[in-house]
């Protein structure tokens, strides 16, 4: 396959959007193309673009604990739209949430202080699964 | 501070040193690394001696506390005469619940409350809107009408306790809701004692609660102050935060320099409406972030309160002492905290807060252990505060004042900070201003990159954090518990804004937002209408709406 398609997205109301920019940054200079939402996005959004966009992979930045229901919201999206773009998450999301995340279909979540070096391979890898 | 002939025999001294001790050394054993630097990439020496310093005049540069230019702090006394206040950022789920720990917290000594508002609340959106889904209680307590913050603040005397709101696009609303609740304790408005973080500003930068596009918001934010000016002698009307900015990945001096830049944006727009600065002036107020780097905090503090009292006078010929002095409060660096090692995070804190002590501060918020991982739990937020009470209490600090005053190198720093702020100062001035900066997304980028270059010293272990990239352990110690918010609050909320809506004068609502939006039509000021709309129970979302809609809605520029 060719460059691999990255759709960063903040959904809710969260601004805390350093972690996102600059997971964006370190895909984009991994040699990605990466389209970043900016912040504020519903899932309608960020799933509407994701298809526009045509992308590999999308990941989530969420800080404000809306997690659970946000990200239920946008893989219900993908489901209805039969979209199999997987789907990764970063942000303060408490370790016993993880299980329940992934169960629903988030394919890896990042929680802070994850290199960057670890987030480019596994989206590499997730995304090369695709 | 040292004749000429001082300096050159310590220059001489200091040659000699480096040709035969310092030499020795080196060649035995070289230093830990390369290049030493601050964190906004400015070489540290090895040694800072008096020739570093002999450009500073004491008298004028550095001076008495309480004094301009105010380098040494803000009064005379500082904490000889009092601590700073005590005042821990609180607040989720429900106003029942946060009420609960306010007292908890100021049953344990603190001095001030602080409350932490969820999104929707910041955001003006009501629980019940469709955008708050997932976000009710979350990250601080939902506020939607007067109801809610009669029972946030139910037995706790506003004319005792100092509160401070961290609240910008919707804080003529809050401010209102407060005053509201005041008065139907017996407490008039002029007794208000406060602070309002109103910095819609640093939202467009670093945060990102906005709400309305610049200019009506500044229309606001002088609305505040023109009433506060009248109304509310012991409020401070605004914290220009540069607390986010630093969050967002900003270094020292960008820090410094933004937050400045924003205050001149926020005082020449005053002064525009025919406000005098020499009023106003007393009730701004500042927010800095304590960051990790102990030294250039210290220096940081130092030199920021010095180059507002030089602007102030020299831009806006503020004669006022009063009006001269930068007060701040400080929260340390939520983002330094790591999700590894978790109880490191205490260390950390202790650190950061201590910087800020010994640069001043007015009040101070300490982060919990735990705040990488969620909210702080009743433990991790005592502690938070022990910390506090233990620098205060037990270290020493407190007794004289501004005790790192004369040290070569928190002197040369702080004389560096200022003069690389002020060169950012300058350029954003010729960039026709503030808000024409943020407009451009030139100050956002600039944050951006520091951020994007931390990050990368981080990865190359250029920069070491104990615990993630250095001493790491294999099986990681969990904070333990986490303090979560039940998603039945939102629930809970929701069915409370129905009950109100059924039992509140629908009439007078209707009546009040539609003054309300005729005063915005007019260029009125609008905090009467909103006071008004608040005291008869429309939601904070009925009242956001009506601006949304004479004003429109903000949407930034993707800076990447």
């Amino acid at each position: 396959m060719g460059k691999i398609r990255v759709l960063v997205g903040k959904p809710g109301l969260d601004g805390h959007d350093r972690g996102a920019k600059v997971v964006a940054r370190a895909l984009r200079d991994a040699g990605m193309e990466v389209i970043y939402t900016g912040i504020r996005q519903t899932p309608e959004d960020i799933v509407n673009t994701a298809l526009e966009e045509d992308v590999n992979i999308i990941g989530l930045s969420i800080l404000s604990g809306a997690h659970m229901k946000l990200c239920e919201k946008v893989l219900k999206l993908l489901n209805e739209k039969n979209a199999k773009i997987p789907v990764f998450l970063g942000g303060i999301i408490p370790e016993d949430d993880i299980p329940e995340l992934k169960k629903m279909g988030i394919a890896e979540v990042f929680g802070p202080g994850t290199s960057l070096e670890t987030i480019i391979s596994k989206v590499k890898e997730i995304a090369g699964t695709n | 501070m040292y004749n000429k002939d001082k300096i050159n025999e310590i220059s001489e001294k200091k040659k000699q040193w480096e040709e035969t001790t310092l030499k020795k050394t080196l060649e035995k054993f070289p230093e830990r690394k390369e290049t030493f630097k601050t964190t906004y990439n400015e070489e540290l020496k090895r040694v800072y001696t008096p020739e570093d310093i002999q450009d500073i005049d004491y008298l004028e540069d550095i001076g008495f506390p309480g004094e301009y230019p105010f380098t040494r702090g803000v009064q005379p006394t500082m904490y000889r005469g009092r601590f700073w206040t005590m005042r821990q950022y609180a607040g989720f789920a429900t106003a029942e619940e946060s009420n609960k720990r306010y007292k908890y917290l100021l049953e344990q000594g603190q001095t001030g409350l602080s409350v932490a508002f969820d999104l929707p609340t910041q955001i003006g959106y009501d629980s019940d809107h469709s955008m708050s889904e997932g976000e009710v209680g979350k990250v601080g307590v939902a506020i939607d009408s007067l109801k809610d913050m009669e029972i946030l603040f139910d037995g706790i005397p506003l004319d005792k306790v100092s509160v401070s709101m961290t609240i910008n696009s919707t804080a003529s609303i809050l401010l209102s809701m407060l005053i509201a609740v005041a008065e139907k304790q017996g407490v008039s408005q002029d007794k208000l004692r406060g602070t309002i973080q109103n910095d819609i500003l640093k939202e467009y930068i670093a945060r990102g609660t906005y709400v309305l596009p610049p200019e009506p918001s500044m229309k606001i934010i002088v609305d505040i102050f023109e009433y506060g000016s009248k109304y509310l002698p012991k409020f401070n009307l605004i914290s220009i935060s540069g607390y986010h900015i630093r969050e967002a990945g900003a270094n020292a001096v960008q820090e410094v320099a933004f937050t400045l830049a924003d205050g001149i944006a926020y005082v020449e727009a005053a002064i525009k409406a025919g406000l005098d600065p020499n009023v106003f002036g007393k009730n701004l107020s500042f927010f800095f972030n304590a960051h990790n780097n102990f030294i250039e905090e210290i220096a940081k503090f130092r030199a920021a309160r010095k180059l507002w009292a030089k602007l102030m006078k020299n831009k806006f010929n503020v004669t006022n002492p009063a009006a001269l002095r930068l007060k701040f409060h400080t929260q340390t660096a939520g983002s330094t905290l790591t999700a590894q090692q978790p109880l490191n995070n205490i260390i950390r804190v202790t650190m950061q807060a201590l910087s800020a002590v010994l640069g001043g501060t007015q009040s101070l918020h300490t982060n919990s252990y735990d705040e990488a991982l969620g909210l702080p739990t009743e433990l991790s937020a005592t502690i938070a505060l022990r910390t506090q009470q233990i620098i205060a209490y037990e270290s020493g600090v407190t007794d004289t004042i501004d005790p790192f005053a004369g040290s070569y190198v928190i002197e040369a720093l702080t004389k560096d900070i200022e003069e690389k702020a002020m060169n950012y100062i300058d350029k954003i001035e010729k960039m026709g201003g503030m808000v024409k900066a943020i407009e451009d997304g030139y100050v956002q980028k600039e944050i951006l990159n520091s951020a994007y270059e931390s990050q990368l010293a981080v990865e190359n272990n250029e920069q070491i954090i104990v615990g993630l990239n250095k001493f790491t352990v294999e099986e990681e110690q969990k904070s333990g518990s986490i303090l979560k918010v039940d998603p039945e609050v939102e629930e809970r909320q929701k069915e409370k804004l129905k009950q109100l809506r059924k039992e509140r004068d629908n009439e007078l609502v209707k009546k009040n937002l539609l003054k309300l939006r005729n005063a915005a039509e007019n260029n009125e000021n609008l905090m009467p209408f909103i006071l008004d709309a608040v005291k008869s129970y429309a939601t904070l979302g009925e009242i956001t709406d009506v601006l949304r809609d004479v004003y429109g809605e903000y949407h930034e520029a993707v800076i990447l």
